[in-house]
């Protein structure tokens, strides 16, 4: 196979395509990075006056941090929220019936590809409908609610590809199946928790069509940048943006060193694309 | 071969937690549709069928739909256009270099939504950085002004987003094509194209479908990029809906809205499996 088809070269226009379509995506990311060394403004052209004001007063601004603070809070909660429900959901979805259990899977996956207004509003109509005060609490709530789609997607991808001869062996060997679960199921799945982690964390930090109905007093990091746009925008949005860039490129590095020092002998790495968006019907 | 204690730990907490924060939530909203406002600006619960048939009968409802259908119809093809060619060539000829480039198409994806949209507002404003550009270059001498907040701008800002997502559907199904189809469809003497044509394109289209719902569900219900870029004439049905739910103040028309924008996407996940069953049996 290594001789054939594979590795032909592209025709050049093929070629020249695929290098236009990088360019495409890429190219707002590296004028948005531009421009936050801009001292002339977010727009405008040749960019001049390069300077690092705009991470100086980004530094300084005491509001932006909170936001921080607290998107950071909401998204821990919500991975532990997810993951706590996910790793159930996969287990019964891969191991056991009931009835009703289409129906289930159906439900949980739900918010992955339902707009992200509808899973915001229903909730919002619910606290209200208890009469819970909207806070970071109903954020946390929300994130981890709709993000236990991804969780349970992630897990039960690393479920499919286990190989049960272990778990079966410790089971005929005499462990129950708490032990076996904790012996053996759990540290087999590592690499997909870890990587439903990095991912359910790095999604909550941005989410902002769910919160945007859920909000209280206090504001997400991607609602902060928001009503900041209303205001009018300056190239320190620009300069928080970048730094939000280089913190998800971060985590992706991160996830590749986790990965290598964690993957076995076996081929078993969860992909660090979600399985939920290779495709739905997972 | 699992406990009936195993199975009731991993079923119950994940279809407790669904219930209350997914089913009721649902349930909810549908109830508000058939409630009404009163003048006093309380929700009275008489429940009755005026907000339904006020969708039916006022034009402007259906004409943002349909608008909100025709922009992501367009986001859709364009992100097929965009991403079946790069999907291709990433799987079929990208070779050594394969892990790295299909690691950069990952990394937008990773990037937060709010910090892509914001970039293309810097870009097309009338300050932006193409304008700056085009009057650097002397081809404009004004700024121009229909590259941000119109239908466009929404179209191109969501193309970016979602072209990734499309993308990867589409690059798995491709890596799952049989490499020997595709040397045996060579070595009986068809070119290149009609290789691609009459086995690889067939063979891709369950990605093909699943990114292309991905592109149009998501996109239908977007209401940030049209708050962000696109001005009165890009607004999309949930702006309509977010405007019910904030100064507008009426959730039970707002949720009707929501109650068939949900029963529009489950219709169309419906659809697209059922195809997507077809495709594969096929």
């Amino acid at each position: 196979m290594s001789a054939g088809f594979q590795s032909r070269r592209a025709p050049l226009l093929l070629r020249v395509y695929a290098f236009l379509v990088y360019a495409f995506l890429y190219f707002p990311i590296i004028v948005l990075v531009v421009y936050s060394f801009n001292g002339s403004g977010v727009g405008g052209f040749p960019p001049a006056h390069w300077t690092v004001d705009w991470y100086h007063q980004l530094f300084m601004d005491a509001a932006l941090w909170d936001a921080v603070l607290n998107s950071v809070i909401v998204a821990a909660v919500a991975v532990a929220i997810a993951l706590g429900l996910g790793l159930p959901a996969a287990l019964a979805l891969d191991r056991t019936d009931f009835p009703g259990k289409a129906l289930f899977r159906r439900l949980v996956l739900l918010p992955l590809i339902l707009p992200g207004i509808i899973t915001g509003l229903s909730l919002l109509m619910l606290f209200v409908a208890v009469g819970m005060k909207l806070s970071l609490v109903t954020i946390t709530l929300g994130h981890g609610t709709a993000l236990i789609s991804v969780a349970t997607t992630e897990i039960f991808a690393g479920l499919q590809k286990l190989e049960r001869a272990q778990e079966e062996a410790s089971l005929d060997l005499g462990a129950n199946h708490w032990r076996t679960f904790w012996r053996v199921t759990l540290p087999n799945l590592r690499v997909s928790l870890i990587a439903a982690a990095l991912l359910i964390f790095t999604l909550s930090l941005d989410e902002i069509a769910v919160s945007f109905f859920l909000i209280g007093r206090d504001n997400t990091l991607p609602l902060e940048i928001w009503s900041r746009l209303r205001r009018g925008i300056t190239p320190e949005i620009n300069a928080i943006s970048t730094l939000i860039l280089v913190f998800s490129i971060g985590m992706i590095l991160l996830w590749y060193r986790l990965r290598t020092r964690l993957q076995s002998a076996d081929e078993s790495a969860a992909p660090l694309v979600p399985a939920a968006i290779q495709g739905e019907s997972a | 071969m699992y406990s009936r204690a195993y199975k009731t730990a991993v079923t119950i907490p994940p279809l407790l937690w669904v219930t209350i924060f997914l089913l009721v939530p649902y349930a909810i909203l549908f109830c508000y549709s058939f409630w009404s406002v009163s003048s006093a600006q309380t929700i009275v619960h008489n429940w009755n069928l005026q907000n339904y048939l006020q969708l039916a009968r006022n034009p402007i409802y259906l004409q943002v739909l349909f608008r909100s259908m025709r922009i992501a119809a367009s986001v859709t093809v364009f992100a097929l256009l965009l991403g079946y060619p790069l999907a291709y060539y990433l799987s079929f000829h990208a070779a050594k270099r394969k892990d790295l480039l299909y690691q950069l198409v990952i990394i937008p994806l990773w990037a937060s939504y709010l910090v892509r949209g914001y970039a293309w507002k810097t870009i097309l404003g009338s300050d932006g950085v193409l304008n700056g550009f085009l009057q650097y270059l002397h081809i404009t001498h004004k700024p121009v002004e229909f590259f941000l907040y119109s239908p466009f701008a929404v179209i191109i800002t969501l193309t970016h987003i979602y072209t990734p997502f499309t993308l990867l559907p589409i690059y798995a199904s491709l890596e799952h094509i049989p490499r020997n189809l595709v040397e045996a469809s060579h070595d009986l003497g068809a070119s290149p194209w009609s290789t691609f044509r009459r086995v690889i394109l067939p063979l891709s289209l369950p990605g093909v479908l699943a990114g292309a719902t991905f592109a149009f569900v998501l996109t239908l219900g977007d209401f940030l990029a049209p708050l962000l870029v696109g001005g009165p004439s890009g607004i999309m049905i949930s702006n309509v809906v977010v405007s019910l739910f904030g100064a507008a103040y009426n959730w039970p028309l707002g949720a009707a809205i929501s109650f068939c924008m949900m029963l529009l996407v489950v219709t169309l996940l419906f659809i697209t499996e059922r195809l997507e069953k077809r495709l594969v049996v096929s």
